[in-house]
């Protein structure tokens, strides 16, 4: 840190300023502010939904900003493709690289400028020595000559920000960058990241986690609810100040929470396993109760999801379900049973967008709903007219496709539709996300009515918010373990925050 | 052509070498084939008509093939070309008929041009309307040869319109080598020379083996993909001209069916239907196979129904393999990551 090299006088290498961005009704970015200076590695934190992965999709010339100013080294830039922002020397780092499985580590890094030679002839010689100097610059061993299919996240990530060099990048963002790397590799990253802070770069780091924070970086700025809240340099703060920072805002109002009666054991989950993705995991859910799953994206908690309902399997553990334990790996069977699971992805996993509404809805009560084989329209329309009305989903007509509808009401049509099967327990996966707050509220609002009718409910959020208003219980997973269970009275959001981003050996 | 890294047999070495098989196990069943053939009926290779066949036949095919393997490779398909061939065909013996005395130059360039523009529909299709290419094409494969249908009628191109030299192409020979495969041959050198050594040729291999990642390179995918349509149209362009030269007989019908030829030529060759892999030699000796097998089964004395059962054997085998060897190398990977 104390090598921080920040030219006195000169512009700051990036700079954004109240920079705002919204997708028709649903405002990602109020007021994205943010200073990355020259020779210095800046932490961007914030919980899911405050924004930053739009700031950095704007930086990286995949959105446009609707307002707000736009600095590169002092000059204002717009950007409407991510060859100008590679061009302007910016280079992003994604989560999850995007390379070309087919083609080879040396390929993957020139592809689009390889050095060329007479009739344009690719000089694969330089291309590859070039490759070979840079990584031995970064102290990697990773096979120039290899294709990229099958490396490890941590090597398609040394592997991108080779390109970053190989491009002479002046601001280079990682975007998570941690999130799926082992210790050791966590630090060769660290060691490659302050490197090129000491060859004057500046790096924009996103994490979660705040011992990473403060080992690596030299500022940071927090984001809430999409807006700019406050930069600090590192040494002046603390963990207990940035958790502060990042959910100062009370819970309790948005969500009107009903009593319920609290019934018998409904989905008791005893050391489900599966190498690899998620271990150990148990707990129940009573009737009448909604249990909050919280945690970051990637702890695995969609996965233990879909390992309960059947579609994916786990290799230990047991899932019990109304008292009588649940065959593994058959949704059917388990959607027989009762059990209802609203998927995270909406569009992919939820919906059949091009049908109608009334198609989606009945599309899990198909058997019930059919005579002699066949459905008709009659039969498909009465029993969504139910649910869509006690839904209020918002479309003039239950014939409409539901590809028109809009998020909030594409997800009310996949809660009908899983209702519509009268289970006992519900699984739902993000219910709100990428939804209005209008919407949001009634999603919320019908959850609880559920409830308190006697349903069981295990709702997984990264919203922290939502949890902490919604649930009875807060059960809190980091990366694929069970890192705290919290009554309603207990789980505050700072206990939560912790329990789902601190070491293991931190929270004991 | 691959330097393997000295250090260790890497993983890339043996994707290198699983490669290399590819291809050369398609060459040695050709040479199985020839042989087989040539044992039981020596005149296959050793006559001058058997020879002259084997390396005649499958160029026109050849050109078809190469076409098509660039657009696959991009993760597309140009269903249209048989028809295309049909079109320039029947442009090419017209243009004789109507302008006496057209250089044959000028008939190439004709057809060639008339190729790329059909390929060029076929590419904006694709790139600007974002419509998957097997829909487009398919639609344009009925609708060129509709064309083909109304401009031709019951009439036909018949060998005596066509200039004796320009007649003597589709049989001459030069150095023992029939001219036609010598063309094919220099079209096949100079495309798969740009695939491999040009940027745009790389770029191709990009797109097509992750077309999200190639955005975010920031790639212009749109401009690859439309002319690797442009490429498709005008060796099927040129395919017509020289299948012209080569039978004298141009009917309404010419060409039909190609397209599944070509694309089993390249799926036989090694090119993944999904894109990213593969290479235009492995495509131009699929070719070869394809035609070869067709002549050498009745040879072998197998009955006329189960050479076109072979003939589905090879194209699912290869996808199997093919299938098969890709799950294989990424289990291998994973293995050599775990072991580091």
């Amino acid at each position: 840190m104390d090598t921080a090299r920040v030219p006195s006088g000169a512009p700051p290498a990036l700079e954004l300023s109240r920079v705002v961005k919204s997708f028709g009704p649903v405002v990602a970015l109020r007021s994205g502010t943010l200073t990355l200076e020259s020779g210095s590695i800046h932490a961007l934190i914030g919980e899911n939904g405050a924004g930053k992965s739009t700031l950095v999709k704007i930086v990286a010339g995949l959105y446009r900003r609707d307002a707000g100013e736009f600095r590169l080294a002092g000059e204002p830039v717009d950007f409407t493709s991510t060859a100008q922002s590679k061009a302007a020397g910016i280079a992003v780092i994604y989560q999850e690289p995007t390379l070309f499985p087919d083609l080879s580590v040396t390929e993957n890094i020139f592809m689009g400028r390889q050095p060329s030679g007479r009739f344009g002839r690719i000089d694969r010689k330089a291309m590859r020595a070039e490759a070979a100097e840079i990584f031995g610059r970064l102290g990697v061993t990773i096979d120039p000559d290899r294709i990229t299919e099958g490396l490890s996240i941590a090597d398609q990530q040394i592997i991108e920000i080779a390109k970053a060099i190989s491009l002479d990048a002046r601001v280079l963002i990682m975007d998570e960058p941690t999130a799926a790397l082992s210790g050791v590799e966590v630090e060769r990253l660290f060691a490659v990241a302050r490197s090129l802070r000491d060859e004057g770069r500046a790096l924009l780091f996103i994490s979660h986690r705040f011992d990473e924070v403060f080992a690596l970086c030299d500022t940071v700025t927090v984001m809430r609810d999409g807006s700019y809240v406050a930069t600090t340099p590192i040494v002046e703060t603390t963990v207990d100040e940035l958790v502060r920072q990042m959910v100062g805002r009370d819970v309790s109002e948005l969500f009107p929470k009903l009593e319920a009666e609290l019934g018998d054991d409904r989905l008791v989950v005893q050391g489900l396993t599966r190498a690899g993705v998620f271990h150990d995991i148990s707990f129940r859910v009573r009737s009448g109760e909604i249990v909050g799953l919280a945690g970051l994206v990637g702890a695995g908690r969609s996965e233990v999801a879909r390992a309960i309902f059947g579609v994916d399997q786990y290799d230990s553990g047991s899932v019990v379900l109304g008292g009588k334990p649940l065959p593994k790996g058959n949704p059917r069977v388990a959607m027989a049973r009762g059990l209802a699971l609203v998927p995270e992805d909406r569009r992919k996993q939820g919906l059949v967008l091009d049908a109608t509404v009334s198609r989606n809805v009945t599309l899990a009560i198909r058997g019930a709903l059919s005579k002699l084989g066949l459905i008709t329209s009659g039969a498909e329309n009465a029993s969504a007219q139910v649910w869509a009305s006690r839904l209020e989903v918002k479309t003039a007509f239950l014939d409409a496709e539901v590809g028109t509808l809009s998020g909030g009401n594409q997800q009310k049509v996949v809660l009908g539709k899983w209702l519509a099967t009268e289970p006992s327990v519900l699984i739902v996966d993000e219910p709100t996300r990428g939804i209005d707050v209008g919407t949001k509220a009634e999603v919320h609002r019908l959850l609880s009515q559920l409830a308190q009718e006697g349903l069981a409910i295990l709702m997984i959020s990264s919203e922290l918010p939502e949890v902490l208003g919604m649930a009875d219980r807060v059960l809190v997973m980091r990366e694929g373990r069970i890192t705290g269970e919290f009554s309603r009275e207990a789980a505050t959001p700072e206990a939560v925050m912790f329990a789902a981003t601190a070491d293991a050996g931190a929270l004991a | 052509m691959t330097a393997i890294a000295p250090r260790r047999r890497t993983a890339g070495g043996i994707l290198a070498t699983v490669l290399k098989q590819r291809e050369t196990g398609i060459l040695i069943a050709l040479v199985l084939i020839v042989v087989a053939a040539t044992v039981r009926n020596p005149g296959f290779l050793f006559s001058a008509d058997g020879y002259r066949d084997l390396l005649l036949t499958p160029s026109i095919l050849l050109l078809l093939a190469v076409g098509q393997a660039i657009v696959i490779v991009t993760r597309n398909v140009d269903l249209s070309v048989g028809s295309v061939l049909g079109l320039t065909a029947y442009l090419t013996g017209r243009l004789f008929i109507d302008a006496p005395g057209i250089p044959t130059i000028g008939v190439f360039v004709a057809g060639i041009l008339l190729g790329a523009l059909l390929g060029l529909i076929n590419g904006a299709l694709v790139a600007f309307a974002k419509v998957p290419s097997l829909v487009i094409t398919l639609g344009t494969l009925y609708i060129y040869r509709g064309i083909n249908v109304s401009w031709t009628g019951s009439d036909r191109i018949n060998a005596g319109d066509l200039p004796v030299d320009f007649r003597g192409l589709g049989t001459g020979q030069l150095l023992t080598i029939p001219i036609l495969t010598i063309i094919a041959v220099v079209v096949l050198v100079a495309a798969a020379w740009y695939l491999r050594n040009l940027r745009s040729g790389r770029e191709l291999y990009a797109i097509g083996s992750d077309p999200a990642a190639a955005h975010l390179y920031g790639l212009k995918v749109t401009k690859r993909v439309l002319s690797a349509f442009v490429v498709s149209g005008a060796l099927a362009g040129l395919a017509g001209v020289l299948y012209a030269a080569r039978y004298g007989t141009v009917s309404s019908g010419a060409g039909t069916g190609w397209e599944l030829q070509a694309i089993g030529a390249a799926v036989i060759g090694g090119v993944a239907i999904s894109g990213g892999v593969g290479t235009l030699w492995g495509a131009a000796i699929g070719a070869f196979l394809l035609l070869t097998i067709n002549r050498a089964l009745p040879i072998l004395g197998i009955q006329d129904f189960w050479q076109r059962a072979v003939v589905g054997a090879l194209i699912i085998g290869a996808i199997v393999l093919d299938r098969v060897l890709a799950i294989r190398q990424s289990r291998r990977l994973l293995e050599a990551r775990d072991a580091s």
